[in-house]
C-alpha cells in the first residue's frame, strides 16, 4: 500500500493551498445546513408534550456538546500522529482544535444551563455528566495555557500531546456518565446503535444541525490551521513569496 | 509502518490503557460519591446517612401529592416502585413537577420523613409531540413505554 496520501500532509505548503479551497466549500455547506436545520428545528418541528418549546434548545445543545467531545478525540488522533510519525502539521491541528474545542465546550455548558433552569429547576448541579463536561473545558483551557507557557514550539507540541493523551480518559467517562451513575441529566436520545427516542419530525432537523456544526467546526479549524502554518513557516521561501505577492 | 513507529504506537497504547485502568479503578472506588442521589430502596435499607444533607431520586408516586392551600408547603411520596419516601417541601416547584415525574430532592431525613430544601425535576430522553402522547395514552401504551425506561 502506498502511504503517499498520508505523507503529503507533512508538507505545510501542500496543506496551506488545499485547505484554502476546502475551507471555502466547508463554509458554504455549513451555512446552508445550519440555516436549514435551525429554521426547521426552531420553527417547524413539533413541540414536546412535556417541555413545550423549551426543548428546542436541543438543536443547539446536542450538536455543540457532540462537537466538544469529537474535537477532543480528533486532537488525540493528532497527538498520536505527532508522536508516531513526527508530523508537524498534527501539532498545528492540535493548537487550532484546542481553541475551537474550548468554544464548543463553553457553548454546550451555557446552553445546558439555560435549558436546565426551566426544565430541572436549576442552572447547575454537580452530577457526573455536567462535572465531566466541565473537566473537559478545563482540559482545553489547560492545553491553551500550557502551549502559551512554553516558548519552543516543538517542546510545547510534545507537552500538549502528552496532556491530550492523558485527558482522553475523560471521553468515555462523559459518554457513559449517565449510565454508570445516578445523574440528573437524562441518557442519550441519539445513539448509533439504536432508534432515536423521538419522532423523525424532531430528529431530522437535529441531524441536519449536527452535520452543519461538524462542517462549521472543520471550517473554523482549517482557517486557524492556515494562520498557524503561515506563522510557523514565516522563514520559508514559499511564505515570503506569498506575502510578497499580496 | 516501520518498526520504530510501531514501537512508539505500542508505547502510547500501553500508557493510555494503563491510565484508563487506573482512573477506572478510582472511579469504581468513588462511585458512591459520584452518584448524584440515593434511591428510596437505599434509604429504606439504611444505606443512606441520616442527619446529613443528601439527595433522593425517584418518581413522584401517583395520588400522593398534598398541597397546603394556605402556603407553599407540599408533601409527596418519592418511589422507585419498591420503596417509598415521604418528602415535605416548602417553596416553588419546577414547572415539570407532577405526579409520575422523575424528581431529585435534596434535604435531610428527619423522623422518617425527608425534609427537602430543593426539588429538581428530572426528565427522560423521550421527546414527542403532544398528539402522539395523547394517542399513546388512549391506547394505554404510554405507561408501558415509561415503565420500560425505569431501571
Amino acid at each position: 500500500m502506498s502511504w503517499r496520501w498520508f505523507h503529503q500532509w507533512g508538507s505545510p505548503r501542500w496543506f496551506y493551498e488545499r485547505a484554502g479551497r476546502w475551507q471555502l466549500v466547508c463554509g458554504w455547506l455549513a451555512l446552508i445546513l445550519l440555516v436549514v436545520g435551525s429554521l426547521w428545528g426552531l420553527g417547524f418541528a413539533p413541540v414536546d408534550y412535556q417541555q413545550g418549546n423549551s426543548y428546542r434548545i436541543i438543536y443547539l445543545h446536542v450538536p455543540v456538546a457532540f462537537l466538544a467531545q469529537a474535537m477532543y478525540a480528533a486532537m488525540a488522533v493528532c497527538a498520536v500522529v505527532l508522536f508516531v510519525w513526527k508530523m508537524k502539521l498534527a501539532d498545528v491541528a492540535m493548537q487550532a482544535i484546542a481553541v475551537t474545542g474550548l468554544a464548543f465546550t463553553v457553548l454546550s455548558l451555557v446552553s445546558g444551563a439555560v435549558w436546565g433552569k426551566p426544565t430541572w429547576g436549576t442552572y447547575w448541579v454537580w452530577d457526573a455528566r455536567l462535572t465531566s463536561m466541565l473537566i473537559l473545558g478545563f482540559l482545553y483551557l489547560g492545553l491553551i495555557g500550557l502551549r502559551a507557557a512554553i516558548q519552543d514550539p516543538d517542546q510545547a507540541g510534545k507537552a500538549c500531546g502528552i496532556l491530550v493523551l492523558v485527558g482522553v480518559v475523560n471521553l468515555p467517562i462523559i459518554k457513559y456518565s449517565v449510565e454508570w451513575w445516578n445523574t440528573l441529566h437524562q441518557p442519550a436520545s441519539l445513539k448509533l446503535t439504536e432508534k432515536p427516542t423521538m419522532p423523525a419530525s424532531m430528529w431530522m432537523p437535529l441531524l441536519v444541525n449536527i452535520l452543519g456544526y461538524y462542517i462549521a467546526a472543520a471550517y473554523l479549524v482549517l482557517g486557524s490551521m492556515r494562520a498557524i502554518v503561515i506563522g510557523r513557516e514565516r522563514r520559508a521561501s514559499w511564505v515570503k513569496e506569498l506575502v510578497g505577492r499580496a | 509502518m516501520n518498526p520504530k513507529r510501531k514501537q512508539r504506537m505500542l508505547i502510547i497504547l500501553g500508557l493510555v490503557s494503563g491510565l484508563g485502568v487506573a482512573v477506572g479503578l478510582v472511579m469504581y472506588a468513588l462511585s458512591q460519591n459520584i452518584n448524584l442521589f440515593f434511591t428510596p430502596t437505599q434509604i429504606a435499607t439504611g444505606q443512606a446517612p441520616s442527619a446529613q444533607l443528601i439527595r433522593v431520586g425517584g418518581m413522584v408516586a401517583d395520588g400522593t401529592v398534598d398541597r397546603d392551600p394556605q402556603s407553599l408547603k407540599v408533601a409527596f411520596d418519592v418511589t422507585d416502585f419498591d420503596h417509598q419516601v415521604r418528602v415535605t417541601y416548602e417553596g416553588i416547584l419546577p414547572d415539570l413537577f407532577r405526579e409520575g415525574q422523575g424528581v431529585v430532592v435534596q434535604g435531610r431525613i428527619n423522623q422518617g420523613q425527608f425534609v427537602a430544601s430543593e426539588v429538581l425535576a428530572k426528565h427522560d430522553e423521550n421527546y414527542m409531540p403532544p398528539e402522539v402522547t395523547e394517542a399513546l395514552r388512549q391506547s394505554g401504551k404510554l405507561d408501558q413505554m415509561k415503565g420500560g425506561q425505569q431501571q
